[in-house]
C-alpha cells in the first residue's frame, strides 16, 4: 500500500468576487522512500497542494472542499486538529521556499530546530539541545555547538535552509514536503541543498514530495514526476518516461523551454498566459495555449488516464505530440 | 560585548540631548518678551524690589554665567527657589515626583494588563463580532474626556459602591495601589485602546509572516504559536507606542490629577505657569525631559531584549 494516497483533492479560495479553484481534483500515490517531483509554473497549485496535504490552508479564504488524503492508512482530512497537529512536524514535515524569512528572528536558530522535539517528543531542554546539535551536524552546519545559539540574521540563506531542513528532519518524518526548497538560493548552494536532501532520504528512507518550477531539479531527484497546470495534474509518470516521451503538450512545452548549453541557444517558450482559474470552462484548461488542440478540446472535459503502464496524461490527443518532438 | 556597547551607546546619546534640553529650559525664562522679573511681580514692584529679585535669581549676571550656574546647580540637585512658595524647587518637585511616577507606572501596567488579552482575542478573531465589539468599546473609552471618565469612576466605585477612595495618595505601597486605582484606571481607559489597536494590528501583521506558517507546519499549538512566536515579535511596535504615550502622560495626566485632587507634577506645572514661577518651570522642564529620556532608554533596552537584530549595525 502506498504511504500517501491523494484522491480527488479540491481546494478553493473564496474572494468576494470569485471562487478560485486552486486544486481541482488532484490525485496521486506516493510509496515510502520514493520522491515525487511536482512541477508547474507559478499559480499552478503546487504550493497550495502541499499546504492542503498538511491542513495548512488558511480558512477563510481557503477551503479544502473534497477529496481524501490517506496517509499511513488514515485520512488526514478527517483527523481532529490536535491529532493532525501531531502528524505535522513528526510524520510529515515541510520545508519552504524562503529560508530567510522562515525562521523567527527573535529566537536563536537552535531553539527553533529543537522546538519540535520538545513539543512532540517531550525532550528536556538539554536533551533537545543535544539532539538539535546532532541534527545540525547531520545537515552540514559547521560548529553547531556555537551556532545553536546564534540568531537567524547572523546566517546566510544556504545555512538557513540547512537549518530549516534540520528542523523538519528533527522528528524523523516519513514524508517530507519540500516546496521550492532551492528557488531562493544561489545556484551553487542549490546543488548542495538538493544533494543534502537526497542523502538524508537515502539515510532515513523517508518519502519526499519535491515541488519545483525547475525541470532540471526534478530530473535530478525524483522517481516520479507530476506536472501541474491550472490546479490539476495533467501528466504523472516515471521521471525518465516523462522526460523522454512526454504525453501532454504542456509537459513538452516545459521541456522545450529548458535552456541547454549544448543546444543552439534558442528556447521555445509556451505561448500565452496561464488561464484565469476563476473563469475556466468545461474543456481542457491548456487548450488555448496548445499547439495540437482541436475545437472539441475546449468543450470536452478531460481527466487523467493511464495510457502506458504508470504513465498518466490528461490530454485527449497525446498521440499528436509525436510529430512535435524534435 | 555588543550588548554592553549598545547600552553604553544609548546612554552616551543622552548627553547631547540633555545639554540641549537644559539650554532650552534655561533660555525659556529669557525668551518671553519683556523683563521676566517684572512679569513675575505683575509689574507692581518698585525698581529696588525688582533689582533685589534679579539679584536673588542671578539674572543680573551675563547669560553664559547664568547658564553654567543653572547647570551646575542642576547637577547637584539645586534648581533654585520657587518665587511663589519660597521653597527650593528640588524639594517641591521631589515631593510630587514619587506620586506622579507611581501613577504613571500604575496606569501603564493597568493599561497593558487590560490591553493584552483584548488585543490577542481581537487579533485571533479579526473582523469578527468580538473584534468589532472590542474596537467600539475602545473608541468609546478613548473618546470620552478623561475628566468625565474620572468623575464616572469616582461616582460609581467611590461614592456608590465605596470600593475605592476618591482622592489622596496614602502612605504605604498597598495604600498607594488602593488610592491610585481610580486615577490609574482613568488613564488606562485612555491608554488601553491605543495599545489594543496597535498590538492587534502588529499581531495580524506578524501572523502573515513565513515563520508563523513554518511554526504551524511544525505542528505547534495555536496557543504556543501566539505566545512564543507572535506576541514577542508584535510587542516591538507596541513598546514604541507605549513609550511615546507614557512620556506624554507625564504632563498630560494633569486633568486626572485635578479630578482626584492628586498631588502630581502636572498640576504643579500648571500652577507654576499660571504664576510665572520660572524656577519651577525650568526645573520641571528638566525633570520631564530626563524622565522621557529614561523611558526611551528603557524602550531601547526592551527592543534589545526582545530582538537581537537591533544590535546589528
Amino acid at each position: 500500500m502506498a504511504l500517501l494516497e491523494v484522491r480527488g483533492l479540491c481546494t478553493e479560495f473564496r474572494t468576494p468576487d470569485a471562487v478560485i479553484p486552486a486544486n481541482a481534483g488532484v490525485s496521486f500515490n506516493l510509496d515510502a522512500g520514493r520522491t515525487l517531483g511536482i512541477v508547474g509554473e507559478s499559480g499552478s497549485g503546487k504550493s497550495v497542494l502541499c499546504r492542503a496535504l498538511l491542513g495548512l490552508i488558511q480558512s477563510p479564504p481557503g477551503f479544502v472542499t473534497a477529496g481524501e488524503i490517506v496517509f499511513d492508512g488514515r485520512d488526514l482530512r478527517h483527523l481532529d486538529e490536535t491529532t493532525l497537529r501531531r502528524v505535522r512536524g513528526t510524520a510529515i514535515a515541510m520545508i519552504f521556499q524562503n529560508p530567510m524569512s522562515g525562521l523567527n528572528p527573535v529566537w536563536p536558530v537552535g531553539d527553533q530546530i529543537s522546538e519540535g522535539l520538545r513539543v512532540h517528543r517531550g525532550l528536556s531542554p538539554s536533551a533537545a539541545r543535544a539532539r538539535g546539535i546532532a541534527m545540525m551536524r547531520q545537515v552540514g552546519i559547521p560548529s553547531p555547538e556555537v551556532r545553536y545559539d546564534e540568531y537567524p540574521h547572523q546566517w546566510s540563506g544556504g545555512m538557513l535552509q540547512r537549518a530549516m531542513i534540520a528542523m523538519a528532519m528533527a522528528c524523523e518524518p516519513k514524508l517530507l514536503l519540500a516546496d521550492e526548497p532551492t528557488t531562493a538560493l544561489d545556484v551553487t548552494i542549490q546543488d548542495q541543498i538538493l544533494a543534502l536532501l537526497v542523502e538524508l532520504q537515502e539515510r532515513t528512507g523517508m518519502a519526499m514530495i519535491l515541488v519545483s518550477h525547475d525541470m532540471a531539479v526534478i530530473a535530478e531527484t525524483s522517481d516520479h514526476v507530476a506536472v501541474m497546470y491550472a490546479g490539476r495534474m495533467v501528466e504523472v509518470a516515471p521521471t525518465a518516461a516523462a522526460f523522454r516521451t512526454p504525453r501532454h503538450p504542456y509537459t513538452l512545452g516545459l521541456l522545450q523551454s529548458i535552456p541547454r548549453a549544448a543546444g543552439d541557444g534558442r528556447l521555445t517558450p509556451i505561448p500565452g498566459q496561464p488561464p484565469n482559474l476563476a473563469r475556466l470552462g468545461d474543456g481542457c484548461p491548456f487548450a488555448d495555449r496548445c499547439a495540437v488542440a482541436s475545437p472539441e478540446c475546449r468543450t470536452r472535459p478531460v481527466a487523467l488516464r493511464e495510457i502506458d503502464p504508470g504513465h498518466w496524461t490528461a490530454c485527449h490527443f497525446p498521440e499528436r505530440l509525436a510529430g512535435l518532438q524534435a | 560585548m555588543a550588548i554592553i556597547e549598545y547600552i553604553l551607546g544609548r546612554i552616551l546619546q543622552m548627553v547631547p540631548v540633555l545639554i540641549g534640553v537644559s539650554l532650552v529650559a534655561f533660555l525659556s525664562i529669557h525668551l518671553v518678551p519683556g523683563d521676566p522679573v517684572q512679569i513675575m511681580m505683575h509689574g507692581r514692584a518698585t525698581e529696588e524690589v525688582l533689582a533685589t529679585v534679579r539679584g536673588e535669581l542671578g539674572l543680573d549676571r551675563p547669560l553664559p554665567i547664568q547658564y553654567l550656574r543653572f547647570v551646575g546647580g542642576a547637577m547637584v540637585g539645586d534648581l533654585g527657589k520657587s518665587i511663589i512658595q519660597k521653597a527650593p524647587v528640588d524639594e517641591i518637585i521631589g515631593e510630587r515626583l514619587g506620586p506622579s511616577l507611581f501613577l504613571l507606572v500604575y496606569s501603564a501596567v493597568l493599561a497593558v494588563v487590560i490591553a493584552l488579552p483584548l488585543a490577542v482575542v481581537a487579533a485571533l478573531k479579526a473582523e469578527g463580532p468580538i473584534d468589532h465589539g472590542i474596537r467600539i468599546v475602545g473608541i468609546i473609552g478613548f473618546a470620552m474626556p478623561p475628566f468625565w471618565v474620572g468623575l464616572l469612576l469616582m461616582v460609581l466605585f467611590g461614592l456608590v459602591l465605596r470600593w475605592f477612595p476618591i482622592s489622596g495618595y496614602g502612605r504605604t505601597f498597598i495604600e498607594h495601589l488602593w488610592h491610585l486605582f481610580l486615577p490609574s484606571l482613568t488613564i488606562a481607559a485612555f491608554l488601553a485602546p491605543i495599545l489594543v489597536q496597535s498590538l492587534r494590528s502588529a499581531m495580524l501583521d506578524v501572523m502573515t509572516a513565513d515563520y508563523i506558517e513554518v511554526a504551524r507546519a511544525k505542528g505547534l499549538s495555536r496557543r504556543r504559536i501566539v505566545l512564543k512566536h507572535v506576541l514577542r515579535n508584535a510587542a516591538i511596535p507596541v513598546i514604541t507606542v507605549l513609550a511615546v504615550n507614557i512620556g506624554w502622560l507625564l504632563g498630560g495626566a494633569v486633568v486626572v490629577e485635578y479630578v482626584f485632587a492628586f498631588p502630581g507634577l502636572g498640576s504643579l506645572l500648571v500652577r507654576a505657569v499660571g504664576h510665572r514661577d520660572y524656577p519651577v518651570i525650568q526645573g520641571l522642564s528638566l525633570v520631564f525631559a530626563v524622565i522621557v529620556m529614561v523611558i526611551n532608554l528603557l524602550a531601547d533596552l526592551s527592543y534589545m531584549a526582545i530582538d537581537r537584530r537591533v544590535l546589528r549595525r
